[in-house]
């Protein structure tokens, strides 16, 4: 199988509830075999096992009537940049990718559904949406495992739910996370104490590409922080009236923005887009800011004739794996921030 | 004192092993304490780092076992470095200590979401059983009571099958 990295992943796809603030929505399971260590104490004929097993799986009947044709990629079989792609896509970790030994990923065609092998679990099975949709990406993950379980034997204790490497994952095995867009929460400096209080009602703010991660381009990823005591339903619940809200309290903001600071708010877009399509030289954090703004201006139809679609595709094709794999060579930094403005100049003015 | 294992040798050794939270010490003979040592994964540091300020009495040298996963090998001071378990049965052997933990970062240690077809065994019928207990609760107090025999019916054949499978664990 070779993958085609050049497509567009389902959750780049930008429509659905409340898409003019959350960008995605994912489900993750953490699931481990019976019987095996921890990946972190595997050694590699134990890891091949695994991969062999899944791989197995997999290819059976039923979960090809539960979810459509999957495929594994062992990651040896990827180069760095395209396994690169592969994280700022968000379907894998960067520390699978960056793993050593035998590690796999197992991917279905429209990338909404996945499968880390070998990551801190045996199994991380993913299901990334676009826009709010954590019940519609549950189902599919469910199924999934459901699935997938016929096929193999999971660890599983009558108390402690599924067992994980990391206690902190103990029980339903499941993260839900929502990403989201929240520019004027920050512009209004209300985002920081906003995000803090979540933290006390069991949800985690991180970053665009997970834990110890900046808030690239006004981008966070909100997620339950408990994973043992509650139901898979009541985790979801919770995460999407939390994502509700945020998006809702957003919404105040901009309007506050469009009340109050009207002309600064129009310039700043403006600006923005003029940049994008004028520039000759954009690092990739300066094109994710902008393209914050340019997202904002479109979403308050500031800015109209743009797809929210091609700023999700934009996202990810600016970022330096994508660039370089798209160019069919390797770049020097100062190379790709020529080469991403230019290419985010014949997209945008396109 | 003869030692606990053999009964014959005189106790030099006071080994006191706390597995799963349970504390159970043992008086041994040299010989019989260097028998048990492979099985308690004994090291000279984990030794030292386990040592009690506790006399039992004159000649006898005290010795705590540290707990360990029997399956991987892996102990609780290993997981407190790098965060992560050996494996499944770790849970099972370092419950002890993984328990206070476990309900620290996840206030409950009581698992109430799915229940694997295969690997849940009787728990997804016992699952199913309360819940039809509280419906047949409320089909009562609503008066319907034709359905609510129903439900009854269902819950005794559902603790059957239990009953059959050996009354499930």
């Amino acid at each position: 199988m070779s993958l085609n990295l050049e497509r567009n992943s389902k959750w780049m796809e930008g429509s659905g509830p409340q898409a003019d603030i959350v960008i995605s929505s994912r489900i993750r399971l953490a699931r481990n075999l019976k019987g095996m260590p921890f990946p972190n104490l595997m050694n590699e004929a134990q890891e091949a096992k695994v991969i062999q097993l899944v791989g197995q799986a997999i290819r059976t009947p039923g979960v090809f009537q539960a979810v459509g044709e999957l495929k594994l990629m062992p990651l040896r079989e990827l180069s760095p940049v395209e396994r690169q792609i592969l994280v700022e896509k968000h379907l894998i970790s960067p520390d699978l990718a960056e793993g050593k030994g035998e590690k796999a990923v197992v991917l279905r065609d429209d990338e909404a559904l996945s499968i880390m092998v070998n990551e801190e679990d045996h199994l991380r099975l993913q299901c990334l949406l676009p826009a709010l949709m954590l019940h519609e990406a549950w189902r599919l993950a469910d199924a999934a495992d459901d699935a997938l379980e016929s096929e193999l034997d999971y660890a599983f204790d009558q108390d402690k739910g599924y067992l994980t490497a990391c206690p902190t994952n103990v029980g339903t095995g499941l993260r839900a996370s929502t990403m989201l867009h929240l520019p004027a929460l920050v512009l209004t400096r209300q985002a920081g104490e906003i995000l803090t209080a979540l933290t006390k009602v069991g949800v985690a703010v991180r970053g665009l590409y997970g834990e110890g991660t900046e808030a690239q381009g006004n981008i966070f990823q909100v997620s339950n922080q408990i994973t043992l005591g509650r139901s898979e339903e009541e985790i979801i619940n919770n995460l999407s009236a939390v994502t509700v809200r945020l998006a809702d309290q957003e919404r105040e903001a901009r309007e506050l923005l469009r009340k109050q600071s009207r002309w600064q708010l129009e310039d700043r877009v403006g600006r923005a887009y003029g940049l994008l399509t004028n520039a000759r030289i954009l690092s990739s954090q300066e094109a994710l800011q902008l393209l914050s703004d340019v997202r904002l201006g479109v979403e308050m139809k500031i800015l109209r004739g743009i797809d929210q679609r091609l700023i999700n595709q934009l996202m990810v094709r600016i970022q330096p794996a994508y660039l370089q794999f798209a160019a069919g060579r390797e770049m020097t930094p100062f190379e790709r921030d020529v080469h991403r403005a230019a290419m985010v100049r014949e997209l945008l003015a396109g | 004192m003869l030692c606990e294992r053999c009964q014959q040798r005189p106790a030099s050794v006071h080994v006191t092993r706390i597995i799963n939270g349970e504390k159970t010490e043992l008086y041994l003979c040299q010989e019989c304490a260097r028998d048990m040592q492979p099985q308690l994964n004994f090291s000279i540091p984990k030794f030292l780092a386990g040592l009690f300020d506790y006399e039992p009495g004159p000649g006898i040298k005290t010795q705590t076992i540290v707990e360990h996963c029997r399956e991987c090998g892996m102990s609780y001071e290993q997981f407190q470095q790098t965060g992560r378990l050996g494996c499944p049965a770790c849970y099972h052997y370092l419950a002890g200590r993984l328990e206070p933990l476990i309900r620290r970062i996840q206030g409950s240690s009581q698992h109430r979401g799915k229940v694997p077809r295969r690997a849940g065994g009787n728990l997804r019928v016992r699952r199913e059983i309360e819940k039809l207990r509280a419906q047949l609760q409320q089909l009562v107090e609503q008066e319907e009571f034709e359905k609510a025999a129903q439900v009854r019916d269902r819950i005794r054949e559902l603790e059957n099958s239990l009953g059959e499978q050996g009354g499930g664990q």
